[in-house]
């Protein structure tokens, strides 16, 4: 005779669901044109701030003074809140949103 | 306009400066003007100082506690490195870099006042006009600045 014996307890766990962990969208950090930084001092602090070559600082500041605006970084918000945060040193009218 | 050049390209990354002795109780005036008015965050003619990073006005609120105070001791630190090497005639880069900050400050405080647009015709202002002289001097701070960032174009860009 056999005797029945229990099922070893298996434990179920709930799977961890897909949003349980946090995807953060990424940010990026907008430069807006304005009427009093010279368009040459922008190109520099592009140039300074983010390595950028001369073209494509310039690329950028052009896009600012054209367009009204311009992308110039994205990453995470701490990343980001760090760009806007050089960028207003500098006295750019820079801010940062969720792509 | 301005002739002569003031500001000039110097050695190892720095820049030569001359400025006669009218210019630097001018620029005194203005750099002791700004220092008293960061002292008073509130001033209308320093928003642009200070922009808004969020349009979301509690992440902005968390934000501006964060940075506000660097952000002014840093503006502080320039305002002080130029008033310390005006009269001298070179900057090492790290000075010329506190120059480049403090003059956009000026312009900056001083456009926001003005209102300015994106171009003034130097040629047409008139001193008596009630603006005239801060026009006048803004002029004069964005040919200053001009000439710096000039200077201090990184050698392989040029």
């Amino acid at each position: 005779m056999s005797t029945i014996v229990a099922p070893a307890e298996v434990d179920l766990q709930e799977p961890v669901s897909g949003d349980s962990i946090e995807y953060e969208r990424p940010w990026v950090v907008i430069v807006w044109n304005d009427p009093i930084n010279l368009m040459s001092y922008v190109t520099l602090v592009f140039q300074k701030l983010f390595g950028f070559s001369l073209q494509k600082a310039t690329k950028l500041m052009l896009q600012v003074h054209n367009e009204g605006k311009a992308v110039v970084s994205s990453g995470n918000r701490e990343k980001s809140e760090l760009d806007v945060a050089r960028l207003h040193a500098h006295g750019l009218w820079a801010t940062m949103q969720q792509d | 306009m301005f002739p002569s050049r003031q500001i000039e390209r110097g050695r190892n990354g720095g820049v030569r400066l001359s400025f006669d002795e009218h210019e630097l109780l001018l620029l005194r005036d203005l750099l002791d003007e700004l220092e008293v008015l960061l002292a008073e965050p509130d001033d209308p003619a320093l928003r642009r100082l200070f922009p808004p990073a969020y349009k979301d006005p509690e992440s902005d609120e968390q934000y501006r506690s964060l940075v506000r105070d660097q952000l002014v001791s840093g503006r502080s630190k320039s305002l002080a490195v130029v008033r310390d090497t005006l009269g001298r005639e070179t900057l090492d880069p790290d000075e010329a870099e506190q120059w480049l900050r403090a003059l956009n400050d000026l312009r900056l405080v001083l456009g926001t006042r003005l209102d300015v647009s994106e171009q003034i015709d130097y040629e047409r202002l008139n001193l008596n006009e009630p603006r005239g002289r801060e026009l006048a001097v803004y002029g004069y701070l964005s040919w200053l600045q001009e000439q710096l960032v000039d200077a201090l174009q990184p050698a392989s860009g040029r």
